[in-house]
């Protein structure tokens, strides 16, 4: 697919800057990602839900309100597509499940609101694997996403919808949720920008839960610049989500520019090779970024997070038990889908049996049981106390380095259906970017290099929880070092 | 060598989270949860003696707010999206009188 958007379109800074300026319209604007979207949807499936007349309607009044000398906020005009676990008040909201097939949420979530606030335009709902459950975005209810970049491979996931929407020039910012990495390794295999915001940094209010102490909220974009002005946005205290955090974050973009000079860069080794899986080439393209930044000033070093070795079997023990309970709510009664049963409880089985599809059936499945009399200490407690050396050996590794560095996905994008037979297979796409997620610490994925077959590969860069000024200042090095070289 | 789970259990687990299974899919789910935990057993095998348990990346102190209304959703925007409701509550098949 050849991207048609013009240059100029790409950045959302430029959009907001243009809009503001009355030098462009948002609505000529908007109709430009409509009309890609009208081009290419039928190929790719991005979107559970384009939304056409409400994003025009929505893109007259920035108009308007920019000819009558209001002062618009930094997204003004700017259109943004929203993962479809996101709750957007009298908008269809499915988390690409049969159980919420028609459901239209009566609240906006804190993230769609500050979105709306800072003038942003609302394109459309993407799809995703269903309850954020996947690597591939194949297990949606609505059908797979394609990859730009190449159709017959997917997108990864769980937020593929949010990723490839970017990538294929339908919005020029979308957003995800990433509990395991499904914003990081999606954006790695479409070749845009990708972010998982420290634990607490953005508010979940209005998130569908998947796993509620691993699970934020981030978002994708074409450079590290418009990934920093959007998560400004999105990021900061809600009071109605207990677990966001109230002290402010210093400024994402103050600093984008000052390169690497003098920081401490640690390599994981055990994602270099340590773990078997991750291809070769992924780690020797890794390598290249790690030169890039070497050139740049940084010291580089290998260093070791010895308890990565056992953070899949602890994430697929921990995210399918916070599943089963979160999960617990879609019984029929107050919202999405209900089959009829004579009584209650039949009523419930009836629901969950039809509403769910099967990796959802699984991860509950899974979760019952490591919860379950008897099997609670071997495996959830097992992998909770993982998860605490997990993060003793972060805070060591910290405590001499500033940043870290490895792959942010095993492999380029795969072909549909290639990992579908067995579970396990799929789960393995998880396992560069899921310790970020069981401490709670922020990550970006950049997109840096091709493989051999052609496809995106992106790199992690990692950072101690709040200091994201630094992860985006390190990602931009690497961003602006890439395109020196083209 | 013993499977990691039974069919039994799986069985067992499914009429836990309210999910009914056919044979086949009984099979299949065993099968799958069986390699799952499979994996799992290199965290099963660890000795991790006295070290405390993580459930949360971050402290949480609870949270709490002024006793003050709030805002709040409109019931009938709520019920609107229910399944089925009834003098402004949602409606459930009888309960009382309900076998266990």
């Amino acid at each position: 697919m050849s991207p048609s958007v013009p240059d100029s379109f790409v950045t959302a800074e430029s959009i907001s800057e243009k809009v503001k300026s009355g030098e462009w319209s948002a609505v000529e604007i908007l109709d430009k990602y409509l009309s890609q979207i009208e081009q290419h949807e039928s190929e790719v499936h991005a979107f559970n839900t384009v939304l056409e007349g409400e994003a025009r309607a929505a893109a007259r009044e920035t108009d308007k309100r920019v000819a009558s000398g209001e002062t618009l906020g930094p997204l003004a005009g700017v259109p943004i597509a929203v993962k479809d676990n996101l709750c957007t008040k009298g908008i269809r909201t499915t988390a690409s499940s049969r159980i919420l097939e028609n459901w239209k949420p009566p609240y906006d979530a804190t993230v769609v609101q500050k979105l709306f606030s800072a003038g942003a335009t609302l394109i459309g709902k993407t799809n995703m694997d269903e309850f954020a459950m996947g690597s591939s975005t194949e297990n949606s209810a609505f059908g797979p996403t394609r990859n730009p970049h190449d159709l017959s491979c997917v997108p990864g996931g769980s937020s593929g919808g949010s990723a490839a929407a970017v990538a294929a020039g339908f919005a020029p910012i979308s957003i995800g949720s990433d509990t395991g990495g499904s914003i990081r390794q999606p954006a790695s295999l479409c070749g845009v920008v990708g972010v998982k915001p420290t634990y607490g940094g953005v508010s979940r209010y209005g998130l569908l839960a998947f796993a509620s102490s691993l699970d934020q909220i981030g978002p994708f974009a074409n450079t590290v610049r418009d990934a920093a002005i959007v998560h400004e946005v999105i990021g900061g205290h809600d009071p109605k989500d207990s677990t966001s955090i109230s002290e402010p974050f210093p400024s994402f973009l103050d600093g984008l520019d000052h390169g690497v000079e003098g920081l401490k860069i640690g390599i994981i080794s055990e994602l270099m090779g340590g773990i078997e899986g991750i291809s070769p080439e992924v780690i020797g393209k890794t390598r290249e970024a790690a030169s890039v930044l070497s050139a740049n000033g940084a010291l580089i070093e290998e260093v070791s997070i010895p308890a990565s070795l056992y953070c899949l079997s602890s994430y697929y023990l921990i995210a399918p038990a916070e599943a089963s309970s979160n999960l617990s709510r879609y019984d029929g009664v107050r919202y999405g889908l209900r089959v009829q049963g004579e009584t209650l409880a039949e009523m419930n089985i009836n629901t969950r049996t039809n509403g769910f599809g099967n990796e959802v059936k699984r991860r509950i499945m899974l979760g019952t049981y490591a919860l379950s009399a008897g099997y609670y200490d071997a495996y959830y407690g097992k992998a909770l106390k993982v998860r605490r050396l997990l993060a003793q050996n972060f805070d060591e590794v910290y405590s001499k380095f500033d940043v870290l560095l490895s792959p942010t996905s095993p492999c380029t994008a795969f072909k549909l259906g290639e990992k579908t037979s067995d579970p396990m297979t799929m789960y393995v796409n998880d396992v560069c970017t899921i310790p970020s997620n069981l401490v709670g610490h922020p990550a970006i994925s950049v997109p840096f290099a091709s493989g051999n077959d052609g496809m995106p590969i992106g790199v992690q860069i990692l950072v101690p929880p709040m200091q994201e000024a630094l992860m985006y200042r390190v990602a931009s090095t690497l961003e602006s070092a890439k395109s020196n070289e083209q | 060598m013993t499977e990691p789970i039974s069919e039994e259990e799986v069985a067992h687990v499914a009429h836990l989270a309210r999910l009914r299974l056919s044979d086949q899919e009984l099979e299949i789910f065993t099968r799958q949860l069986g390699a799952v935990l499979e994996h799992a057993k290199d965290v099963e095998a660890l000795q991790l003696d006295g070290i405390e348990p993580m459930s949360h990346p971050f402290p949480l102190e609870n949270v709490t707010r002024e006793d003050e209304v709030g805002e709040m959703l409109e019931r009938e925007k709520v019920l609107d999206q229910a399944p089925a409701a009834e003098d402004g509550r949602f409606q459930v098949p009888q309960i009382l009188g309900e076998q266990p």
